[in-house]
């Protein structure tokens, strides 16, 4: 079963909608003993790294979720902000953040709107299972000020131009993180959540029909 | 390469969308979800919803009608209506939108724009404006006064002061509607589109006026929206030709103006 982590100030409905039209079994989960029986994990995420941050402190998700992708491989996707806070500081609100990934997450400078908003492309650096049936470049939704800067650029597996080139994907192990809303993302983000799903044990719903599969 | 968003946005009563012609007339067309579900195979980059008469009938967007369309769109959904409440915005949000579009009542309540950018993030709200042409004077140095209620009611607000305003409160972006094009078919107002992107440093979505492909390409030629709105192209009876997503994306794309191309994709 994949899990849909929800909190506050997250976006799991359009997640879960997204799962759920592509007949993937999923659910939210909010709690450390719901994450316990999932194949994969994925952490959707709108608004400030600090809200996200304090929001998994509150609900005591952080241990268990390092449990899960540390110390079982789970499979985990994180998404917009649920990208972000992997890194190990945010300079939005000057956030320590995870720091299961070495690297910071900047501001775009001023030389572009903030925040960018709209379908930018996705240059993909490699192969890796989560992008079968995408080409080398697809386009993807983005709402972002921030971006990430790993440090270490073999977790890079793509990368995306506004006003500078940025990291918009990165994979290590079992993790794995967009910066755009894949959720969003019209035919090539529901191939992609796919893809997640099926690397992470995802199992067909057969009871619902689907009016959006592949 | 950013790409300039195609936005369809759809007024809302009753769970049917309905077509009006400068904020009068509304002729129901389709089911809401119908509809949104057509324009995203279609490869729509963006949809917004406007519960239209939520606000006049003093109750709450139409939360059901959010939930069917989210359940079938899988690009960024907008919803506005009246909504005047954090916790207003929380069910929109709940109910699967991704961003809230405020209008009369962020001139109303301009601290509900930094409520909602300081709950959900500033990438949440739209500030929505109504703008009619008054002419320059001191009163309104842009020549634009915001107008709100459907459009009936004027605020004595320039729409560049007001613009700047919502920016500095929060807003992630704003939608700027011209009264004066609305249903005109001939074109956006161009100047106004490109005086408020030039005063703003957030995305700013051109609203009002489109009826031909060239409409659209001219907006974003001549001013610096990243964004317009082309629903009565789409779909609008009263118009002599409808146009199909892909049609305005080839347009633009011809004429070296970046979009998401429309791609072969099996949605079923």
């Amino acid at each position: 079963m994949i899990g849909v982590i929800d909190y506050k100030a997250g976006n799991a409905p359009s997640v879960l909608n997204a799962l759920r039209a592509l007949n993937i079994k999923a659910e939210l989960v909010s709690t450390p003993e719901a994450l316990r029986p999932l194949t994969g994990i994925i952490l959707p995420g709108v608004g400030s790294a600090r809200a996200t941050m304090d929001s998994l402190r509150e609900l005591r998700l952080i241990p268990a979720l390092e449990e899960k992708v540390f110390g079982e491989k789970t499979p985990f996707l994180g998404i917009c902000i649920g990208m972000q806070i992997l890194m190990e500081y945010s300079a939005e609100g000057e956030t320590p953040c995870l720091g299961w990934l070495k690297g910071r997450v900047e501001r775009f400078d001023g030389a572009v709107r903030i925040p960018q908003m709209g379908w930018n492309e996705v240059a993909f650096r490699r192969r890796d299972p989560i992008l079968a049936n995408l080409k080398e470049k697809e386009y993807f939704y983005f709402v972002n000020s921030y971006y990430v800067r790993p440090a270490a650029e073999e977790v890079v597996l793509a990368t995306t131009n506004y006003g500078r080139e940025f990291c918009s994907m990165l994979a290590w192990g079992p993790l794995y993180a967009t910066q755009f809303h894949t959720e969003k993302s019209g035919a090539a983000g529901l191939q992609l959540l796919k893809n997640f799903a099926l690397l992470a044990g995802g199992e067909r719903d057969a009871d619902e029909t689907s009016h959006c599969l592949f | 390469m950013l790409t300039k968003r195609l936005i369809a946005c759809f007024d809302m009563q009753n769970g049917m969308v309905t077509k009006a012609r400068q904020f009068q007339n509304n002729i129901p067309i389709e089911r809401a979800e119908v509809v949104a579900d057509r324009v995203y195979r279609e490869q729509i980059d963006e949809i917004i919803f406007y519960d239209i008469t939520a606000s006049a009938e003093r109750r709450r967007i139409d939360l059901e009608t959010v939930k069917k369309v989210a359940r079938r769109v899988f690009v960024p959904f907008t919803v506005g209506g009246g909504i005047k409440s954090l916790e207003e915005m929380y069910q929109v949000l709940k109910a699967g939108a991704e961003k809230i579009s405020i209008d009369s009542m962020a001139v109303r309540f301009p601290d509900l724009i930094r409520e909602g950018a300081q709950a959900f993030g500033r990438q949440c709200i739209v500030l929505s404006m109504q703008v009619k042409r008054v002419g320059k004077s001191s009163r309104f140095p842009s020549g634009y006064e915001i107008m709100i209620d459907g459009a009936r009611v004027a605020t004595g607000l320039d729409a560049v002061a007001w613009a700047r305003q919502g920016e500095e409160l929060g807003a992630g972006e704003i939608c700027v509607n011209s009264i004066d094009q609305d249903g005109t078919h001939a074109g956006y107002d161009l100047e106004i589109t490109a005086l408020i992107s030039n005063n703003v440093n957030v995305p700013v979505i051109a609203s009002g006026g489109a009826g031909h492909p060239s409409h659209v390409a001219e907006v974003f030629q001549k001013t610096g929206a990243s964004a317009a709105i082309i629903s009565s192209m789409l779909y609008s009876p009263l118009l002599p030709r409808n146009y199909s997503v892909r049609e305005i994306k080839d347009y633009l794309a011809a004429r070296r103006l970046p979009v998401r191309p429309w791609v072969e994709a099996d949605f079923n």
